[in-house]
């Protein structure tokens, strides 16, 4: 009765029948496409399977992988899964100290709880997403609202402590959850209320209304203009850049005025701005240039007889460049499409290096509270002085942070520069984020450090400990050169 | 190829590590140097044969237990047998319902018989057995999601308390449960037993018919369950307040139910974000769980 998909473990006297993509009862062994594999650690399991995560197959592993992803000369201890008491009454689980170029460096190492915390996350699409000042929503409850749009991308500001723990209980735990899933690299859908539906993953390309933005436009349609009329002078004679905010055309454009472009004779459909720049060409979609058109001949009216010649060469390009069309106009001046010549392909080739991938990215901003900073220091404002005085480096899971000018310590981190899973929860509900603070032992006296619980870094490792490489862009938090000399 | 149990003592060099197929344990005793190294040894020496011996009578163990059922051989068996009994008149429950708290239970007989020892635990997968002297006390932390850990509450277990036994159950979880409870912490005066209630309390925690549960045959995700047809929870959408409300409740009343009889100490239920708890470390305000005595704002913060 043995099932075609399901092979027979035998690890162990258990002997369990194991389903494809299944794992068996110790979670250790894995059916992967009629194949026995063994997952290592024991606690990637699940995501191993489900996600694709590197598995070693038995059997032909000549050793066990010991967990590591590379092995580091040089280790740092992040605050991730430090533990933290809530509050903290007492000092930060670990104060370790290490040898840097001679300086005893101390980092203090903990996972803050944090109620004021929330993302701001920068979503890159030109679409509309919706009013600013609206509500967000995650599962129906509203997480945060809609920001200021900046340049190519819209902003999102989630979370913070009246959703956290200022509204309902199922408001707050929802808030809680979306943080926590973007904070920890996981896609969530957000609904703005009269506006779009989002889904957003750090690092990834936003969906929008369920379809997948790729690129970033080079700019709005009038300022390609500005910046590849040069490019096209000589070669063509008309260009339309074709855009959902502003569509550009050359002959029109200050751009095209200065270099001497003759006029055309083109007529625009749309709402003319001022010349060249013309707005509402088309309804938003997704096709041409963030619009519906599909035909871009759509968007062009008869052209002046008084004006236009037969021969005349005319370019349409989306901002992106991933839509084009060349034409030239016959004896009764109608558009006829040609192959795009080799001279304007380069130009066009040009539009769409200059498109930035889309992404979606998330900083994960917090304060630390009078009582983290005292599991760091007798005397809490002290270790604000020292962070001010750039004697004292704060990091977030090894990431560098940007810190507020200002009071207190608030700060924010890129979450992809951070490892993975670095986020937990507490049901508060809370967010818990790793800190470090990082300075030299002598400073940390000064400022009333917990100089008695300095543990020395090798006793760290000696506990079971998750290794991880550091991000490739991250600054070492060790490196010397970060907190400036004492005093 | 039958994989040899392992045995290692675990970097810091207190704990004990012991892995075999699906059995999984941590252990710590304290005490003397001496007495530490002896209950290891008994401890090592015990474990190796475990797993064979259950899985000799694996096919026994799979049945559902009731007043006719053959009563097994082996001492960890007899021990899961027992602790299923009192709940298999009313509800469907197997032995394996109480393997792993029986497998921990057992580990800590042999180390408690072959030294003095004045505190231990044998933590088997988050079932947990554990040994007071009398003046001595566990601070023990808990946890709401298995999946995703943190820390929900602590409770100071005493020796006088009469709880030697701590296991949690939940959809969540490693094992199957027939609930929706994220999960649900049973502290009771054996590990066996607590395991057992833990199965009980987390499939009563139900909402039966609701669109929002999706539950598939037991068997359909691993053919050798002993839940055989049983459909088993694997997904739980949002739920309403007055829904999450309502399925606590029925936990709850299972959990009041095994309170009266005897057979727990105390539970604790968390769906959903919400939590409920009862029994001797249930402080009267919902959602707290406190050792009783401690001052308030004393060792339980969170939650």
């Amino acid at each position: 009765m043995q099932e075609a998909d399901t092979i027979r473990c035998d690890a162990c006297p258990v002997l369990c029948h194991i389903k494809e993509g299944r794992t068996g009862a110790c979670d250790r062994y894995a059916n992967r496409g009629g194949q026995l594999v063994r997952l290592d650690p024991h606690v990637v399991l699940n995501r191993a399977v489900s996600h694709g995560d590197p598995v070693v197959p038995f059997l032909e592993a000549s050793r066990e992988w010991d967990g590591r992803v590379v092995q580091t000369p040089e280790t740092f201890v992040t605050a991730i899964g430090a533990g933290t008491t809530y509050p903290d009454y007492k000092p930060a689980p670990f104060i370790i100290s290490s040898q840097v170029d001679g300086a005893d460096m101390v980092t203090v190492v903990t996972e803050g709880i944090f109620s004021y915390c929330g993302v701001k996350v920068k979503i890159d699409t030109d679409r509309f997403l919706g009013p600013e000042q609206n509500l967000v929503r995650a599962q129906g409850e509203p997480v945060g609202h809609v920001t200021t749009s900046e340049y190519g991308s819209q902003m999102l500001s989630l979370g913070g402590v009246h959703h956290l723990t200022g509204g309902g209980k199922r408001e707050g735990r929802v808030t809680c959850e979306t943080l926590l899933d973007l904070c920890n690299g996981k896609p969530v859908e957000l609904s703005i209320d009269g506006g779009a539906s989002v889904v957003a993953q750090a690092g990834k390309p936003p969906a929008v209304n369920g379809a997948l933005e790729e690129r970033m436009r080079v700019g709005c349609g009038s300022a390609t203009i500005g910046m590849f009329a040069k490019q096209w002078f000589g070669k063509v004679d008309e260009v339309v850049v074709v855009d959902d905010h502003i569509t550009g055309v050359l002959s029109e454009h200050q751009a095209g005025k200065l270099l001497g472009i003759q006029p055309t004779g083109i007529k625009m459909k749309g709402r003319r701005s001022t010349p060249g720049r013309y707005f509402q060409v088309a309804e938003p979609g997704t096709a041409w240039g963030g619009t519906s058109i599909t035909d871009p001949l759509s968007i062009l009216g008869e052209w002046n007889p008084k004006i236009a010649r037969p021969g005349l060469r005319l370019l349409m390009v989306s901002t992106t460049g991933e839509h084009y069309a060349y034409y030239e106009l016959d004896e009764t001046l109608r558009p006829v499409e040609k192959s795009l010549p080799e001279s304007l392909a380069e130009s066009v080739e040009r539009v769409a290096e200059n498109c930035e991938p889309a992404l979606v990215s998330v900083l994960f901003m917090a304060g630390a509270g009078g009582s983290l900073r005292a599991g760091v220091t007798e005397n809490p404002v002290r270790l604000t002085q020292s962070v001010r005085a750039a004697l004292t480096r704060v990091t977030c899971g090894g990431a560098p942070v940007y810190v507020w000018p200002g009071g207190g310590i608030t700060f924010m981190v890129d979450v992809t520069r951070m490892p993975e899973n670095a986020f937990g929860y507490v049901p508060t509900p809370a967010l818990v984020a790793p800190i470090e603070f990082t300075l030299r032992h002598a400073d940390y006296a000064a400022l009333g450090g917990h100089v008695d619980f300095i543990r020395p870094l090798d006793s760290i490792l000696k506990d079971e400990s998750r290794r991880a490489a550091p991000h490739g862009e991250n600054p070492w938090p060790l490196a010397p050169a970060a907190p400036k000399a004492a005093k | 190829m039958r994989e040899p149990a392992q045995i290692r003592i675990l970097p810091g060099g207190k704990r004990l590590h012991l892995h075999d197929g699906p059995m999984d344990l941590i252990v710590e005793a304290y005490g003397g140097t001496e007495c530490v190294r002896a209950a290891y040894r008994a401890a090592a020496e015990r474990f190796v044969g475990i797993l064979d011996e259950l899985c000799g009578e694996l096919e026994l163990l799979r049945q559902e237990a009731g007043a006719g059922s053959a009563v097994p051989e082996g001492i960890v068996a007899k021990r899961m047998f027992a602790a299923v009994a009192p709940f298999a008149a009313s509800a469907f429950i197997t032995p394996m319902a109480a393997v792993a708290g029986a497998v921990a239970e057992e580990i800590l007989r042999v180390m408690t018989s072959a030294a003095a020892l004045s505190r231990a635990y044998a933590n088997n997968g988050g079932d947990i057995a554990l040994h007071l002297a009398p003046g001595e006390e566990f601070s023990v932390a808990l946890v709401d999601r298995p999946d995703e850990p943190s820390l929900f509450g602590r409770a100071t277990l005493r020796a006088e308390d009469g709880i030697r036994g701590i296991a949690t159950s939940g959809w969540r979880g490693r094992s199957f449960s027939l609930g929706i409870a994220d999960a649900v912490t049973i502290l009771a005066a054996t590990a066996a037993g607590a395991d057992a209630a833990a199965t009980i309390v987390a499939n009563a925690v139900d909402l039966p018919g609701h669109p929002a549960i999706e539950r598939v045959a037991a068997r359909e995700i691993q053919p050798d369950t002993d839940l055989g047809e049983m459909r088993v929870t694997r997904a739980v959408g949002p739920l309403q307040q007055l829904e999450i409300e309502e399925a606590l409740a029925r936990g709850l009343a299972k959990a009041d139910e095994l309170l009266a009889a005897g057979w727990i100490g105390a539970a604790a239920l968390h769906l959903q974000g919400e939590t409920i708890s009862t029994g001797i470390y249930a402080s009267p305000e919902k959602g707290r769980f406190v050792s009783p005595g401690s001052p308030s704002g004393g060792n339980f913060l969170h939650a």
